[in-house]
């Protein structure tokens, strides 16, 4: 007779990891739903720390290697937190053609920050994006989850200005 | 469920609406949500209860198709004839109260957006002829306009050979890009032995520059979920998943609460429409990686691997998700069938091309007038679209290019626009239809820059499973980026077209099979630019 796995403790009492556990749950802790799992966990917490892919791992009955595989093939999946805003700039064909690069360049400039980083008062990540399908109204950024369409730098640098 | 009972529900569904005088209807997908279509729709909400009650009817509807003139806003009233409806553009919730005052053969004139234009006027609507007339988040309103129709009549009429025989008579190619025809692909599903068998709908729409599936999943869901039930009871399937991008956020949130309903409605589920017929639907998240809308590296997906592709054969159809037959198809190709089963395939062969039957949907951006989204009969003229429905280059500025395929396909120069646009005369040209984006460039564009950019994103989507691809697209990209900064030789250029050939013939999947597309394309037609690149001269 095998017993099943031993599920490991929740890695700390806050209750973000109960949604964690749902999901998996949810999926009946097969392997295949460490995507899903991944996605809740990033959705949760914001990002995928060591002790959340080790707490994925041993729930899911998977190797380590193969959850930071994973992790780390897919571009959603950040390993770092983001700052507190993000601002995601749509470099997509149309958007490109349309001139993304100039809004990466000012946001660069303004802030000194390249694509993939923080500011160093952790107030806003630049990231980029592989077409966010907005292409009507390139060149499109994502600034903290609302597509604004038809950018450019010195209306975007204000909008990030403003945030708080 | 009989056809009849379906056809006396939509009845009702009808009859419920028929005091409605005044039908107003808001673009609520993705695009013209990011023009600021949420508040006006609210705006133009209160202004109707204040209107009166009962005899208008706001609703959020989904893609109207001209993305660039968004919020999009149609006003269809009895008095004048509901088909006929005003469109108006770039709508503000301010004018809301003007919009709802206005009446009949009185439009507000400053807001109007002339429906005669070829842009509306050339089309032909199969695939999105729901598209925004119903609200997506009802399936009442789906079921009202004939909705789930097919799928009834396909399990109460028809054997799954029959269903195969529509499909096949249709000539229907495979929407996602590569055109296989969807008739065989079905059928060799169908004959595999009987057991565990999948369907997938392939939703990682990863080409940038394209927005078809997005604006199908977000204006008309239900419409995906029959042809993926119809496809099953054809091929014997009884589970099926949606691969949809996570980029897609309101297309996801729209197919669940799709699935919920007509799990509940009993479209889906373990006896569809009580019928011995079952199947089951899930939906799976992609994570941002453009090689998943590979087949077998997005069955990988599924599996919650990495999304590597591996060797086919063996095919899909053999061997899929979980080493089961699999059917996969793209978004678009699924929403033909619903009309296929209902006008029959003769119908829908009776479009189109030769090679390539019944409608495309395109996806017009770039340096265009109207952009947006266009559904044409394959054939049409390149120019047409760009020219005609698309309004040509805006700005005064001459026409360049216009790159189908995304970063498989090429670039197609002035020369050739005459053609007629269909999956054979396309490849004839050296590039592809892809999954239907259209890019057009103006004489601003740097071809070879263009060619780089299309590198680059080869090259960091490479997934690194097998080397020409892994290494080609980093070498190829570095040649480029040489080039484009005016610092390559001639043995440099020489390079690259070697390199070329290499990565096409050797890489393991159609990525990197099609990676050196856009260069190739490029080079074909606008030599002379990497001509002038060479020592430093300098280009246009």
């Amino acid at each position: 007779m095998t017993l099943p796995p031993a599920r490991p403790p929740l890695p700390s009492d806050d209750k973000r990891w109960k949604l964690v556990n749902a999901t998996m749950r949810r999926n009946g802790y097969a392997g295949h739903a460490l995507i899903e799992t991944l996605h809740s966990v990033q959705d949760a917490f914001g990002y995928l720390d060591e002790t959340s892919l080790r707490f994925v791992a041993a729930s899911l009955d998977l190797p380590l290697s193969k959850v930071f595989g994973v992790a780390t093939f897919y571009h959603i999946f950040m390993l770092k937190p983001k700052g507190r805003h993000t601002c995601v700039v749509c470099t997509g064909t149309a958007c490109y053609i349309k001139g993304a690069g100039g809004l990466i360049e000012g946001v660069q400039e303004h802030y000194g920050i390249d694509p993939g980083e923080t500011t160093a008062d952790d107030r806003l990540s630049l990231l980029t994006a592989r077409c966010v399908g907005a292409c009507g109204l390139a060149p499109a950024v994502v600034v903290d989850g609302e597509v604004l369409g038809k950018q450019a730098a010195d209306t975007l640098v204000p909008t990030l200005e403003e945030l708080a | 469920m009989h056809l009849e009972d379906l056809a006396e529900q939509a009845a009702h569904y009808r009859n419920e609406e028929a005091h409605i005088e005044r039908e107003v209807r808001v673009c609520v997908a993705a695009s013209c949500q990011s023009s600021g279509a949420l508040p006006v729709l609210d705006a133009l909400k209160s202004a109707c209860d204040s209107r009166g009650a009962g005899s208008c009817k706001v609703k959020g509807v989904g893609c109207m198709g001209l993305c660039s003139a968004g919020p999009l806003v149609a006003v269809a009233d009895k008095e004048c004839d509901l088909s006929e409806s005003l469109l108006y553009r770039d709508v503000t919730p301010e004018d809301a109260p003007e919009i709802m005052a206005s009446v009949c053969g009185a439009p507000v004139e400053r807001l109007l957006c002339p429906t005669d234009q070829p842009f509306f006027s050339r089309q032909q609507r199969i695939v999105l002829e729901n598209s925004g007339l119903i609200d997506p988040d009802s399936l009442r309103g789906y079921i009202a306009v004939g909705g789930y129709a097919a799928l009834i009549q396909a399990l109460t009429e028809m054997t799954p050979a029959d269903v195969l025989r529509e499909v096949t008579a249709s000539g229907l190619r495979g929407r996602g890009g590569g055109g296989y025809p969807t008739g065989l692909k079905w059928s060799t599903i169908a004959k595999m032995p009987p057991g565990q068998k999948y369907v997938i709908c392939n939703a990682d729409e990863g080409d940038p520059g394209a927005f078809m599936d997005r604006a199908v999943l977000e204006s008309d869901p239900h419409r995906i979920l029959e042809g993926m039930a119809i496809a099953a009871y054809a091929v014997g399937a009884s589970k099926g998943y949606v691969y949809v991008r996570a980029e897609y956020p309101l297309a996801v949130e729209r197919l669940e609460l799709a699935i919920r309903k007509a799990k509940r409605a009993g479209f889906l589920g373990a006896k569809v429409a009580d019928t011995q017929f079952a199947f089951e639907v899930e939906i799976r998240l992609g994570a941002g990686a453009f090689v998943c809308g590979e087949e077998t590296a997005l069955m990988a997906s599924i599996e919650g691997l990495r999304g590597q592709p591996r060797p086919r054969p063996p095919y899909p159809a053999e061997s899929g998700l979980w080493g089961c037959p699999t059917l996969i198809n793209n978004v678009e190709t699924f929403a033909n069938i619903a009309p296929i089963i209902r006008e029959g395939g003769d119908w829908f062969a009776s479009i189109g091309t030769e090679g390539s039957k019944g409608t495309k949907v395109f996806a017009l951006a770039g340096k265009i007038q109207n952009t947006g989204l266009i559904e044409v009969p394959m054939g049409t003229p390149l120019r047409d679209i760009i020219e005609v429905i698309g309004g040509g280059i805006p700005d005064g500025r001459a026409f360049k290019a216009v790159q189908t395929g995304g970063p498989s396909g090429g670039c197609i120069p002035e020369a050739h626009l005459d053609i007629p646009v269909d999956y054979d005369s396309l490849k004839t040209l050296g590039t592809m239809m892809g999954s239907g984006g259209m890019i057009v460039m103006d004489e601003t564009s740097c071809m070879v820059d263009v060619a780089r950019f299309f590198m680059e994103f080869c090259m960091s989507e490479s997934c690194g499973k097998c080397i020409p691809c892994r290494a080609g697209t980093w070498q190829m990209h570095g040649l480029l980026d040489t080039l484009t900064k005016g610092q390559g030789t001639r043995a440099d250029l020489a390079r690259l077209e070697d390199l070329c050939e290499v990565v096409r013939a050797t890489s393991l999947c159609g990525l990197g099979q099609t990676a050196p597309n856009p260069v190739l394309s490029t080079l074909r037609y606008f030599r002379d630019e990497y001509e002038a690149k060479l020592l430093g001269d300098r280009a246009p």
